[in-house]
């Protein structure tokens, strides 16, 4: 069954855009242009997760999201903004919001992170022992196999790995790992994160088959045992 | 009605306040005074009074009625300030130097003042006299006192040089409020012209100072610090403006003619899509050197909320030597740190991470293969400073101030890949921090030092 998303934007033509490309990326998008409007049909539930821009008319991004969270409402929500700095960040996600994305952005990434968060696992079920083919972490003891062979990985490998594991089949951004590995909300010029796949690559995938790291192309990274 | 501006000026108000509190004090005090120096003249009076009476006393004890009229008789003719009537019980004279017994009540054994009638040379004048009305044995009455019309006209000369005293300080007090506000209106009223002025867009236009170092010299010290703030940042923003323009200007007219120039041919779907990641790239771009440049803009402003909180500087620097670590190693390029333990600034660390990333990936950039890049953290001076170190060909010393600058990019580096941003924004978030950004010559190489205030404790 093909998820189904809420777009609140008060930018109709972009809004339209966006839908579109949701659309044609499987999901089923609804629009709203205006605060009141979205609070509405996001009240009547029945959405996987919710796109929000913090300006907008009638009743801004945020108290859209206070009042549903103060609902009850447990949607995923991705706040889109024109700011970006830190602070905004904080207050997005304090609203309630699970994921925060700064305008302008590429399509890719945000279908990235929506697919991120429609999967999302609750917090109280998180796995401990990750698979993916004959690949296998355990987080608690911090070991990595491959078909039963042990993996030695520095600590931030690790981290990289145990991310891309949790999103297995999913498109990861760099800028997801940059924020969510590393913790880093800016932009570095040179093209780090590659360098640090190419080595984890080094690693999980050279000597076994099949590949499990996959580039997706203009997007990111994808881990999954199917080729 | 309107009052007079002076008038409402709080310095005259304040001046009024204190010239009515100072003036009930030497109200009171000028008070004190006359009325001890009457006193001591009253007192001195009838002390003397007294010791006549003492002394008539003692006559009329040692040689009777007989005795004390021929005492009173014989001062009568002496004495010029003394006054003396000895009467019986009808108030008939039989001594003293008084025609008659004045016409006022008395009372035995009181202090009375009486006029009377003075032969002065020719003529008689009217002056006030001070008593005491005793009675001798046998209801004689006798009257003795001493004329006070001097000392009297003493103690008014005292009365009205003391009232002229008050009136004067007052008079003076007013003067000087007067003058103080003047002086203080005159300097507020400068200001006014001043902020006036800078509000119609003559941003140049300063308070001018006293040079006394007084409060209005350090307030219009700190409102000419505001100014310089305000123009610094209109002008930073014309800057941006004007940058913006300039530099993305052209870009986007490239965009668009390749877009123009497609649709013109008759291109075929792989055409048509290659030109359209093509643009997709080059918008990417374009939106990295706009956000750049609002970052830039943000942090040189000084409007960017910094989210200060402590910051460990080895582990920052840990942290951005960690990512860049494969980066430089797949270049063959030796990522050297070495940073004291304890260091800590206040910022924000997205910021100055950020700032050294853009350090860290210039000095790979530039370093040549087999090179080598220092990461160095040290407290120098009451300063934290962070340097990285190339082995690259470094930047000529005339060149170094322009480089900071937005889009400045040497020649020699025209081909490698950036905006020429990088080392703006880390200028600006050093100022951001209160600190600088210093480009020095490592032979052969550059250093790029970053240096930022220690963090409070």
């Amino acid at each position: 069954m093909s998820m189904r998303v809420l777009v609140i934007e008060d930018d109709r033509e972009a809004a339209a855009y966006m839908c579109r490309g949701l659309s044609e990326s499987g999901y089923v998008a609804d629009q709203a242009s205006d605060g009141e409007e979205g609070y509405a049909m996001a009240s009547n539930g029945g959405y996987d997760v919710l796109v929000v821009d913090r300006m907008l008319p009638k009743m801004d991004g945020l108290s859209v999201v206070e009042r549903l969270r103060g609902e009850g409402e447990k949607t995923p929500i991705l706040f889109l903004s024109a700011l970006g700095d830190v602070d905004d960040r904080v207050k997005g996600l304090k609203a309630g919001g699970d994921d925060y994305l700064v305008k302008p952005y590429a399509f890719a990434e945000l279908l990235a992170r929506l697919e991120a968060l429609v999967r999302r696992q609750a917090p109280d079920q998180v796995e401990v022992n990750l698979k993916v083919g004959d690949l296998e972490m355990d987080v608690l003891a911090r070991r990595v196999t491959r078909a039963g062979n042990d993996i030695l990985l520095q600590p931030r490998e690790f981290r990289l790995l145990e991310y891309l594991m949790r999103h297995a089949g999913q498109t990861v951004t760099r800028t997801m790992l940059l924020e969510n590995v590393w913790d880093y909300h800016f932009d570095p010029q040179t093209n780090v994160i590659d360098v640090h796949i190419s080595r984890l690559r080094a690693k999980i995938d050279k000597g076994f088959e099949p590949p499990l790291l996959h580039t997706v192309r203009g997007a990111g990274y994808c881990l999954r045992a199917a080729p | 009605m309107q009052l007079p501006r002076l008038v409402r000026t709080s310095t005259f108000r304040l001046s009024l306040i204190y010239l009515s509190v100072f003036g009930v004090s030497v109200l009171l005090l000028l008070g004190f005074i006359y009325w001890s120096t009457t006193q001591l003249a009253i007192l001195q009076t009838e002390e003397t009074i007294e010791a006549e009476i003492t002394g008539l006393e003692e006559q009329f004890r040692r040689r009777g009625m007989l005795g004390l009229t021929e005492v009173v008789r014989e001062r009568s003719a002496n004495q010029r300030q003394s006054l003396y009537l000895l009467t019986n019980s009808e108030r008939f004279v039989i001594a003293g130097n008084l025609n008659a017994w004045p016409e006022v009540e008395t009372e035995v054994g009181g202090w009375f003042d009486f006029p009377y009638q003075r032969p002065i040379g020719g003529e008689v004048e009217t002056h006030v006299a001070h008593a005491r009305h005793i009675v001798v044995p046998g209801q004689f009455q006798l009257l003795v006192g001493r004329d006070v019309h001097e000392q009297r006209e003493v103690t008014k000369f005292i009365k009205t040089s003391l009232l002229w005293a008050l009136a004067l300080t007052l008079a003076l007090g007013l003067a000087g409020g007067v003058v103080m506000s003047r002086n203080l209106l005159r300097r507020v009223e400068s200001v006014n012209r001043i902020s006036r002025a800078v509000m119609e867009g003559n941003l140049d236009r300063r308070v001018p100072m006293t040079g006394s170092n007084d409060e209005m010299d350090r307030l219009a010290q700190n409102l000419n610090a505001m100014l310089d703030q305000i123009q610094r940042l209109i002008t930073s923003m014309r800057e941006v403006t004007d940058n913006v323009a300039h530099d993305l200007r052209s870009p986007l007219n490239r965009l668009r003619s390749r877009l123009e120039v497609t649709l013109m041919g008759r291109p075929t779907d792989a055409e048509l899509r290659e030109a359209i990641e093509q643009t997709i790239g080059e918008a990417d771009e374009l939106l990295a050197t706009f956000n750049a440049l609002l970052n830039i803009a943000k942090a040189e402003a000084g409007t960017l909320e910094v989210a200060s909180a402590p910051i460990d500087v080895a582990h920052m620097v840990a942290d951005i030597a960690e990512l860049y670590e494969p980066a430089a190693s797949e270049k063959s390029i030796m990522l050297e740190v070495a940073v004291s333990d304890g260091l800590n600034v206040d910022g924000d660390r997205q910021l100055l991470s950020q700032a050294l990333a853009n350090l860290v990936d210039n000095a790979i950039k530039y370093a040549p293969s087999n090179g080598v890049v220092m990461l160095r953290g040290a407290r120098d001076d009451g300063q934290v400073e962070l340097s990285v170190t190339d082995s690259g060909p470094g930047i000529p010393e005339m060149d170094r101030k322009r480089v900071v600058e937005r889009f400045v990019r040497l020649e020699a580096s025209r081909n490698s890949p950036g905006s020429g941003l990088g080392l703006s924004l880390v200028s600006a978030v050093a100022h951001l921090h209160k600190g600088e950004l210093r480009l020095e010559d490592a032979r052969p190489g550059l250093r790029a030092v970053l240096r930022l205030p220690v963090a409070a404790d």
